[in-house]
């Protein structure tokens, strides 16, 4: 936001391009949970454009992106987060995009300042983040351009050099300082990540979803029900992910057509999926005695509940709801 | 002639509804009108921004249940 403003003060048209990985920790997260309904629930990146004045243009890169979270060549930071790579995919992407002749613009900037981040931005992944991308000098970092080599905006005077910044490390206090400059009364850039990867427990779920099929991979679905509910994997090839509120019930009774779904019947309670193949009784019936938990009848002697299968066929069980002593804390993802 | 087209963004979450919503507009022409069906909430937020960053006007929206409808004319 404060790198786009630096530049659009120098006169320069600038647009905003925006990635949708499919991890992105945005407003729909709020909109599965009904608590947070009333809450406002706005799309930041569109937020930000409107308070710059700029055009967005929101690409989805959801199957492209795999190939950055299955194989980074640059590896992960603390969780299964590649942000080096994530940065050069998506400069890339950007590149792409903006030089196209129906676009045509000169060069790309992004709000990346040195040291800020422990891994992703140090002053070598600079210049890695430029050449990887292929954007090389045609990359701009407007707040921390002072300390990097001159770009080719720069060289031909698009972008007057001595009006971008220096800044450096992880005190965001000049930072703050010129966003009050530029009036910005709301400016808050996220400390920690811009998506889940950087989530330790949403990786945690993300790594038993691997383990447990025998191979590294995901469709937007998955990696979308990791963020919602309860995980819990009583039996290595099936978990049951149970929802917490009525907008997560709602939200995961919307994959009844792909995943065996159960209800509480006898007692309001929450609704689960089992993911998993090759099911039997013994693991319905566990599954259900889980969900029978976390229903109002956790307490009562028998619970119904009903299994739907995606074909559309339906099973009533009629089980013990699981005491607390035989719920493993291991089970929880 | 102007023409009338519907999207079905149902359960797709935000933001989603709104990147089909764009890719769409973008092959209609000035006067046109687009009619988003979707069931996110965050939409109601959401298209209506996409629409004022990018001069398109929102005409109607309207809410029943979870079913929300949003029709835009491209400009
Ligand atoms: S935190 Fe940001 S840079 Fe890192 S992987 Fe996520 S989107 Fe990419």
């Amino acid at each position: 936001m404060l790198a786009a403003r630096v530049i659009q003060e120098q006169g320069v048209h600038v647009e905003g391009i925006n990635f949708f990985t499919g991890f992105c920790v945005e407003g729909h997260t709020h909109a599965i949970r009904r608590r947070d309904v009333d809450k406002q629930k706005r799309n930041n990146a569109l937020w930000v454009a409107e308070q710059l004045g700029i055009k967005l243009h929101i690409v989805d890169v959801i199957e492209e992106y795999k190939d950055v979270v299955l194989n980074p060549k640059h590896g992960y930071g603390q969780h299964l987060n590649p942000c080096l790579d994530c940065k050069i995919f998506m400069v890339n992407k950007a590149a792409a995009w903006a030089w196209a002749e129906e676009n045509g613009f000169d060069f790309i900037i992004t709000g990346e300042v040195i040291g800020q981040r422990p891994k992703s931005q140090r002053r070598e992944t600079m210049p890695i983040v430029a050449r990887e991308s292929g954007a090389d000098d045609r990359l701009l970092r407007p707040l921390c351009a002072k300390n990097l080599p001159e770009t080719l905006p720069e060289r031909e005077g698009w972008v007057d050099r001595s009006r971008l910044y220096d800044f450096h490390g992880r005190n965001r206090k000049p930072q703050i300082e010129l966003a009050k400059q530029f009036g910005f009364t709301e400016y808050s850039q996220p400390a920690g990540g811009c998506c889940f990867l950087t989530d330790a427990n949403y990786s945690k779920k993300l790594a038993d979803l691997w383990r447990s099929r025998g191979s590294r991979d995901y469709e937007l679905d998955d990696i979308m029900l990791l963020k919602v509910g309860r995980h819990l994997r009583p039996r290595p090839h099936f978990k049951v992910i149970v929802g917490r509120e009525e907008g997560e019930n709602h939200y995961l009774s919307g994959y009844k057509h792909q995943f065996v779904t159960l209800n509480t019947t006898s007692h309001p309670g929450p609704t689960a999926l089992v993911d998993g193949e090759n099911l039997d009784a013994s693991d319905l019936t566990l599954a259900a005695r889980i969900v029978a938990r976390y229903s109002q009848g956790r307490d009562a002697p028998e619970v119904t509940v009903e299994a739907g299968y995606p074909g559309g066929d339906a099973m009533t069980l009629k089980i013990a709801p699981l005491a607390s002593p035989e719920l493993d804390p291991a089970w929880h993802v | 002639m102007s023409e009338l087209i519907e999207l079905d963004a149902r359960r797709l979450l935000c933001p989603m509804p709104v990147i089909r919503t764009q890719d769409r507009i973008r092959t209609l022409n000035t006067g046109d009108r687009l009619v988003v069906h979707c069931t996110d909430p965050g939409v109601l937020h959401d298209i209506p921004a996409w629409c004022r960053i990018n001069g398109h006007d929102v005409l109607e929206t309207r809410t029943e249940g979870r079913d929300i409808t949003i029709t835009i004319e491209v400009r």
